[in-house]
């Protein structure tokens, strides 16, 4: 496996971009903080239909979009669904609560995410995700 | 001034370590505090608002849901302890996290006094969390205003 310099990392993470989708405004300032803190940038939509909007008129480009579950207008499952069929190919990784049966969080998964993470989110929980991003 | 720097930095020591003790913060606030750098002195204060109008907000909902003549709507009254759960758990107000686990049965099971107990209680452990804390930032101005550094607490 190719070795990347410290130079080389940094540079990758401070290219870092993220979508953060939640409708809770607390958890989007925490989560845009957490990619900061880890040199990435951010941009927010407080549910997933904004979400939607986002990929389809600006045709951006996310390195990766974390998704909460529970969300007004369109929820995380059917979000990731629909940025699937659109053909995004962001890491999504799911938010889920704590609450969330096996069921909830099996059928999030199979809505297309890369990955499920419980809240709350911290940096711990975020780098190896962003670890294998700049592996790939 | 640097004895007093220093008994004041005592004391923001040991009252930090006693919340957690007390069990009204958990590591998410060690996590959030983290966060907090030169660029953002005031992060955890900011979230902290938030997190406080969240409660005020959403307790109001709860009252509200439950004060209803007739039928009380426990799922409205769940989806609110839900929110205020998801926000505790964010900023690690563990006291409020926890009667939010419980207030979720009692709305899971129709039970209202149960329902109305948890209420009292989740309003008042959130304004003894938002004292307590109140008294923590103000133990860091004096610090500051003093002329030391408000020192990082090593929880374990």
């Amino acid at each position: 496996m190719a070795t990347k310099s410290m130079g080389d990392i940094e540079k990758i993470k401070k290219k870092l971009n993220v979508l953060i989708v939640d409708d809770d405004p607390l958890n989007l300032i925490i989560h845009e903080k957490i990619i900061k803190a880890i040199g990435g940038i951010s941009q927010t939509a407080n549910n997933g239909e904004e979400a939607v909007l986002i990929h389809r008129d600006g045709g951006s480009s996310f390195d990766l979009i974390l998704m909460d579950k529970e969300m007004p207008e369109r929820d995380g499952v059917s979000t990731t669904k629909k940025l699937r069929e659109m053909e995004v190919k962001s890491m999504i990784v799911g938010v889920t609560s704590l609450a969330d049966n096996e069921e909830e969080r099996r059928a999030f998964m199979e809505a297309g995410l890369n990955h499920c993470l419980a809240k709350p989110l911290t940096k711990d929980k975020i780098i190896p995700l962003i670890n294998q991003l700049m592996d790939a | 001034m640097d004895a007093l720097v220093a008994q004041l930095q005592m004391q923001y020591r040991n009252y930090t370590v006693s919340l957690y003790q007390q069990g009204f913060l958990d590591d998410q606030f060690t996590e959030l505090k983290k966060l907090q750098d030169d660029a953002s002195p005031d992060f955890v204060a900011e979230v902290l608002s938030l997190f406080f109008e969240d409660c005020v907000k959403l307790i109001g909902n709860m009252a509200r849901a439950l004060d209803q003549t007739g039928t009380v709507d426990f799922s409205q009254v769940g989806a609110s302890v839900h929110q205020l759960k998801g926000s505790s758990s964010s900023v690690g107000a563990k006291r409020v996290k926890g009667l939010c686990v419980t207030f979720k049965e009692y709305c899971e099971a129709n039970n209202y006094e149960g329902c109305v107990r948890c209420l009292q209680q989740v309003d008042i452990e959130y304004k003894a969390l938002q004292t307590k804390l109140q008294d923590m930032f103000n133990l860091e101005k004096q610090i500051i205003q003093a002329g030391g550094k408000v020192p990082q607490v090593d929880i374990n």
